[in-house]
């Protein structure tokens, strides 16, 4: 099925499995979402459990909070990563915060669902990926999902955990079709994966780019290359053992993701690295990111966003050392 | 600041308007069968050559508009925002509008930026995924369009604060206060959806108690995406304003001279130094959200069947008409000009190149910035092919 089916399917089973489960949004009842992630369930739960919100995502995020001390496990859906800010202080300032703030006795099991990333050809404020500002912000966990396998386990133990949870979904990855298996064990949510095992270079991806690594070692194989690729899939807490594992083994790694460089999870990621392998790197952490600059407009997305070519540059420059 | 309305006379050039913000029922001038209808508060003697060229810029604000679906459709833009419907509300309050007046538009306001005197092929550029904004602000008195809903409200009201805030010191401190007869205002667009938004709500209050001379320009459209107004606000959205303490009024939106007396008393208004004014023009979405909506999923045919009855270019057309205001040639030129704006828009469309990647980098600050430099000279040497070895600059 499609990431799309996934997490639609991964919904209406957490919100069969527990009442307490909401979905907000704007256009997520009748409509079924622009991207129909929660197509029907509207009609299945009931318009007091799919709520079609007026338009305003600071009212979203506020009001899953109030839902969430009255016992509720509310689902937002922001329509697109751009249209979080109206909501960041919700996020930051009180999702965030609400159980330190009251040592303990409020739980705010509250799941932030974003589309995110790049890559679909759309007018601005619809590309963006504003991850690391959350992964910034102690009091959230940040998960992305790669594949529809994950998009299904992983919302719904988003949903189950007591924690704030940003969970990020590649949209230009909503269409592509997987098996899933909904009896697999499933891996901890904030787990990393080896998605490919490798000898040469250690790659590392989340989200949208996990697809382009996979492609682009493919094409390394062909060229007589061997790269590990890592999926991450947790921001925060990062798990970075994986990670280090195969560094300890290729000496060399590459970390891959859409949002700009500067201040990113591949700068935390390169710093722990560092910290905790130094001596089994052969090469510095090299970056394969967007630019420091806002989201481009459409016609410049294929120079702006990590590509096959662009991720076995940096393989190639890190071999090079 | 209370909420009373004042009568005023708005002389503008050939329209006589005697205005009274704060009108309770929808104000209305030109019924949907092209019936002139007086109002009380709203006295207005409109020309025929002010009600050709209202029936012109409307006619060609649609042809942009059916120009822009085909082009999206034959995938030469990446996505198309139909104003079908919103004619008369957007050149009413446009064609409303002064030189130097600042509009605040969203992705939707394609007529005003026509009126405004903007080329179309600037639009195109935005959904062409060119250009994130097209036009220079200062220069035709439009800021870029808003994407993110409701954020450019609170833009509007700044605007005004500072024309206020220029008046003032004109002025001198000796004069009394109050905005300068003929000083720029500032017109916020937003629709129905953005009511719901807490900067809308701010931008409201902000302008209430500095008395700023902004417009608040809503168009219900009834509809964003898939949620009816309803969604949005249990009152009429002009009622709002009196909790804000500045007057709200209701117009026909398919009434494009109603909208235009509406708009150029609160305009007046704003200018006297009366303050804000939320005109709410009663509209509808012809069209689905945009080319990425299937509208069938949530509203009824018969529903947009009997608001394209009250379609705002046939009322006029129909006025025309029976008045022998117009002779068939005039609307004969008005096609003709349309078909050429049509197919020079396609032209220019179809003829317009990517830019060069590397200009991305540009107007992200307005001085040096290293960082960026070595990146977009980083990607320079890789588009060469020939990427440098070395570390990655950063
Ligand atoms: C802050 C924000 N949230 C969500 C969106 C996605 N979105 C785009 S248009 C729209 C509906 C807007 O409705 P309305 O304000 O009535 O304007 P209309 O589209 O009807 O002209 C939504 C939800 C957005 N652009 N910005
Ligand atoms: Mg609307």
């Amino acid at each position: 099925m499609t990431m799309v089916q996934a997490l639609n399917a991964g919904l209406r089973a957490a919100m069969g499995a527990d009442p307490a489960v909401m979905i907000l949004g704007e256009d997520v009842g009748r409509l079924g979402g622009v991207f129909r992630v929660t197509d029907g369930l509207q009609a299945e739960f009931g318009e007091d459990r799919v709520l079609d919100t007026p338009l305003s995502e600071s009212g979203i995020v506020g009001t899953a909070i109030g839902l969430a001390m009255r016992g509720y496990r509310p689902v937002c859906e922001i329509q697109f990563d751009g249209f979080v800010f109206p909501a960041f202080n919700q996020l930051v300032s009180q999702l965030a915060k609400l159980r330190y703030r009251s040592a303990g006795a409020l739980s705010l099991p509250v799941t932030v669902r974003i589309p995110f990333g790049g890559g679909i050809g759309a007018v601005e404020h619809h590309s963006e990926s504003p991850e690391a500002y959350f992964a910034h912000t102690a009091g959230l966990r940040v998960v992305a999902c790669s594949n529809p396998q994950d998009a299904y386990v992983m919302v719904q133990q988003s949903i189950a955990g007591d924690d704030p949870v940003i969970f990020l979904e590649p949209k230009r990855r909503y269409w592509e079709k997987a098996p899933v298996d909904r009896a697999a064990a499933a891996d901890p949510l904030h787990a990393a994966r080896v998605a490919r095992a490798g000898t040469d270079v250690t790659v590392v991806a989340y989200g949208p780019m996990v697809r382009t690594c996979l492609d682009a070692a493919a094409v390394a194989e062909g060229e007589g290359m061997s790269l590990a690729v890592i999926d991450l899939r947790t921001l925060s807490p990062l798990d970075l053992q994986p990670v280090l594992d195969s560094v300890r083994s290729t000496g060399r790694l590459v970390v891959v993701h859409e949002a700009p460089s500067n201040c990113s999870l591949s700068a935390e990621i390169a710093a722990q690295v560092t910290e905790e392998a130094f001596f089994s790197l052969a090469a510095p952490v090299l970056r394969v990111t967007g630019y420091d600059i806002p989201y481009p407009p459409s016609r410049f997305e294929a120079a702006y966003l990590p590509d096959l070519d662009r991720i076995l540059d940096a393989v190639d420059r890190s071999r090079a050392y | 600041m209370p909420a009373s309305p004042v009568s005023r006379v708005a002389a503008t050039g050939d329209l006589r308007i005697v205005g009274q913000a704060g009108s309770e029922a929808l104000v209305q001038l030109l019924t949907p069968e092209g019936e002139r209808v007086d109002h009380p508060d709203y006295v207005v003697d409109a020309p025929a050559e002010r009600l050709q060229s209202l029936y012109r810029d409307m006619v060609l604000a649609r042809r942009v508009d059916e120009e822009g679906t085909a082009l999206q459709r034959q995938g030469q833009l990446g996505l198309w925002a139909s104003l079908r419907g919103q004619e008369a509300a957007q050149v009413g309050s446009a064609r409303a509008l002064m030189a130097d007046d600042m509009a605040f538009p969203t992705y939707r306001e394609h007529a005003v930026v026509l009126c405004r005197g903007v080329d179309a092929v600037q639009i195109m550029a935005i959904f062409r995924g060119l250009t994130h904004g097209g036009w220079d602000p200062h220069r035709f008195g439009l800021a870029p369009y808003s994407i993110v809903i409701g954020s450019q409200a609170l833009h509007a009201v700044g605007y005004a604060l500072g024309v206020q805030r220029d008046a003032a010191r004109a002025r001198g401190p000796a004069r009394p206060a109050g905005q300068t007869t003929g000083s720029p205002v500032a017109v916020a667009y937003f629709g129905d959806g953005a009511a719901s938004q807490g900067e809308v709500n701010e931008a409201f209050v902000w302008a209430g108690v500095y008395n700023a001379p902004v417009v608040f320009f809503c168009q219900n459209n009834q509809w964003a995406i898939s949620q009816p107004a309803e969604r949005q606000t249990r009152v009429p959205l002009y009622r709002r304003a009196d909790g804000f303490g500045f007057p709200g009024v209701r117009v026909d939106g398919n009434d494009v001279l109603a909208v235009l007396a509406v708009t150029l008393s609160a305009l007046q208004r704003a200018r006297d130094g009366g303050g804000p004014t939320l005109i709410e023009a009663f509209t509808y979405r012809i069209g689905a959200h945009t080319t990425a909506d299937d509208a069938t999923r949530y509203r009824s045919l018969a529903e947009v069947e009997t608001w394209k009855l009250k379609d705002p270019l046939e009322r006029v057309k129909a006025f025309l008409h029976r008045k022998q205001l117009a002779d068939p040639a005039f609307f004969e030129q008005v096609g003709a000009e349309s078909d050429a704006l049509a197919a020079r828009l396609r032209r220019k469309c179809l003829g317009m190149a990517d830019p060069p990647a590397l200009a991305m980098f540009d107007h992200v600050y307005a001085g040096e910035h290293p960082p960026l430099r070595r990146q977009r000279a980083h990607l320079a040497a890789y588009l060469d092919s020939s990427p440098d070895p070395g570390e990655v600059p950063r």
